[in-house]
C-alpha cells in the first residue's frame, strides 16, 4: 500500500460541555505522550477550528461526566467516529488506550518509516533533471508536462543527501537535515556557489565514477575465482565509494546497501537515460 | 470580528533537528493556554503521506505554524497539494528560535507572513500520480 493510500487516526481531546477539562499538566502529559507515538491531536476549545478529519478515523478522548461522552456522527458518514473516557487515566495509560484503538482500525501505526525524503523548492527548481539522473533509488520521476517531482518517497535512504548536493541551485532540501541550505534554511550566493562545486560528483573523483565502476567490474570479472570472494567484493566496493561518500555526504550504510557495480551502473544508466528522455520531451514541447 | 490565525504545533517526532526543551516548552505553554491548536507528530511525514488535513489547514483562513525553517515548511505543503497561503502564513522557526520568542509569536495577535515569496500556486507543483507512488 502507498505512503498516500493509508489513513492515519485523529485524535481530538474534547473539553467541552459534558466533560471536565484536564489540568494542565496532564494536558501537557497526554499531548506529549500522544505525539511520541505518532499521533495528531487536535486540542479543541472554544475559539479555533480545527481541521477537518478527511480520510481518517477519529477518536474523541475527554472526561466524560459519569464516564457517558456526547453523542457525535459525521453527516456525511466518511468518517468514523469513537469516543474513549480517560477519567483517572494517566499520560501512559492514555497513550496505551487510544494504540489500542488503533489497532482496531485500519489507521496505520506511525513511526514505521522515518520521514526522510527530498522537498523541491520549486522557486529554485529549473528543471534540469540532474536529480533523477543521479538518483539510484528511483525517488524521482516527471509529471505529465515533464516537471520534475518526487514519485517515490519512502525509496529515499535515510540520512543521504546526495542528490541535494547535486542540485545547480540548491532547491532540493532534507528538512530534518542538520545544516542549510540542505535543511530548508535561506540559500545564501556562497551556499550557492559551493552547492555549484558538487555538481558534479564524477569530477571530484577525477573521472567518471561510473565508468570507474564498470573498470573495476570487468577487472574483477577477469580475476581467479579466489579473488572474488564475498569479503573481497566488500572491500572493493567500500574503496570504490568511500571518496563519493565523503564528497555527498553519504552515510556508509546506505554505500554499502548498494548492489553490485554492474547493478549500480545499470540504474545509473537507467536515471540517466529518464533524465535526458524528460529533457528531451520538454524541447520538443517548449 | 476577525478570526484569530489558527495554531498549528509540529512536534517533529522523528529527528532530533529542534532542540527538545524548545519543543517542550512552546508545547507546554499551548496546553497551559485557553487556545485550540493543532499539534502533530511529524509534518514531514504528512506531507509524505500528502494527509488531507494539511489541506484544510493551509485553506482554513490564516496560521500560524510552529515548526522548522519557512522554506521548507512552504514546500512540504506544497508537495502535499495543500499549498499555504502566501500572505496568510507565518512560519515560527523552533530550530533557530527561543522557546520565548516562539511562544510570542504564536500567542501574539498579529500575523507575520514570511512564507518566501515566489510560485507556490497548485498549477506551479508537479501533478499528482498515484499510480507511481512507491508500496510500502
Amino acid at each position: 500500500m502507498s505512503l498516500q493510500d493509508q489513513t492515519t487516526l485523529r485524535i481530538v481531546l474534547y473539553e467541552g460541555d459534558g466533560s471536565q477539562p484536564l489540568e494542565a499538566p496532564g494536558r501537557f502529559a497526554a499531548m506529549t505522550a500522544l505525539l511520541e507515538k505518532g499521533f495528531a491531536v487536535t486540542r479543541a476549545a472554544a475559539a479555533g477550528a480545527p481541521a477537518r478529519a478527511d480520510r481518517s478515523s477519529l477518536l474523541v478522548l475527554g472526561q466524560f461526566i459519569g464516564g457517558k461522552p456526547p453523542q457525535a456522527e459525521d453527516a456525511a458518514g466518511e468518517v468514523s467516529i469513537r469516543f474513549q473516557d480517560i477519567t483517572g487515566f494517566d499520560a501512559a495509560r492514555i497513550a496505551e488506550s487510544v494504540e489500542s484503538a488503533r489497532a482496531l482500525t485500519s489507521a496505520v501505526k506511525q513511526g514505521d518509516w522515518k520521514p526522510w525524503f527530498p522537498v523541491i523548492d520549486y522557486d529554485r527548481c529549473t528543471n534540469c533533471m540532474q536529480c533523477l539522473s543521479f538518483c539510484l533509488f528511483g525517488v524521482y520521476g516527471v509529471d505529465d508536462g515533464q516537471k520534475i517531482q518526487v514519485q517515490n518517497n519512502d525509496n529515499c535512504k535515510t540520512n543521504c543527501p546526495a542528490c541535494s548536493r547535486v542540485c545547480p541551485e540548491a532547491a532540493i532540501m532534507f528538512p530534518k537535515y542538520k545544516a542549510g541550505p540542505i535543511n530548508g534554511d535561506v540559500v545564501s550566493d556562497s551556499d550557492l556557489n559551493r552547492e555549484k562545486m558538487k555538481v558534479d560528483i564524477s569530477a571530484l573523483l577525477g573521472g567518471d565514477v561510473y565508468s570507474m565502476l564498470r573498470e573495476r567490474s570487468e577487472k574483477a570479472q577477469s580475476r581467479f575465482s579466489k579473488e572474488r570472494d564475498a569479503d573481497k567484493a566488500l572491500k572493493e566496493r567500500q574503496k570504490c565509494l568511500v571518496k563519493l561518500a565523503q564528497a555527498g555526504d553519504i552515510p556508509a550504510e546506505v554505500l554499502m546497501s548498494l548492489p553490485s557495480p554492474d547493478e549500480i551502473m545499470r540504474r545509473a544508466e537507467e536515471a540517466k537515460a529518464k533524465g535526458q528522455a524528460a529533457l528531451a520531451m520538454q524541447k520538443q514541447t517548449s | 470580528m476577525t478570526t484569530p490565525p489558527r495554531i498549528l504545533y509540529c512536534h517533529c517526532n522523528y529527528a532530533q533537528v529542534v532542540p527538545k526543551e524548545v519543543k517542550e516548552a512552546v508545547l507546554k505553554k499551548l496546553c497551559e493556554s485557553g487556545v485550540a491548536f493543532e499539534a502533530v507528530a511529524d509534518l514531514c511525514e504528512m506531507s509524505a503521506r500528502r494527509d488531507p488535513a494539511l489541506q484544510r489547514l493551509a485553506e482554513g483562513g490564516t496560521v500560524k505554524i510552529a515548526a522548522c525553517f519557512p522554506r521548507a515548511v512552504k514546500w512540504l505543503f506544497a508537495a502535499a497539494q495543500a499549498p499555504l497561503p502566501a500572505d496568510g502564513a507565518e512560519v515560527i522557526n523552533m530550530r533557530v528560535q527561543t522557546a520565548e520568542e516562539v511562544s510570542a509569536a504564536l500567542f501574539s495577535e498579529e500575523l507575520k507572513p514570511n512564507l518566501p515569496k515566489g510560485k507556490a500556486a497548485p498549477a506551479d507543483a508537479p501533478s499528482v500520480q498515484p499510480e507511481t507512488a512507491a508500496a510500502t
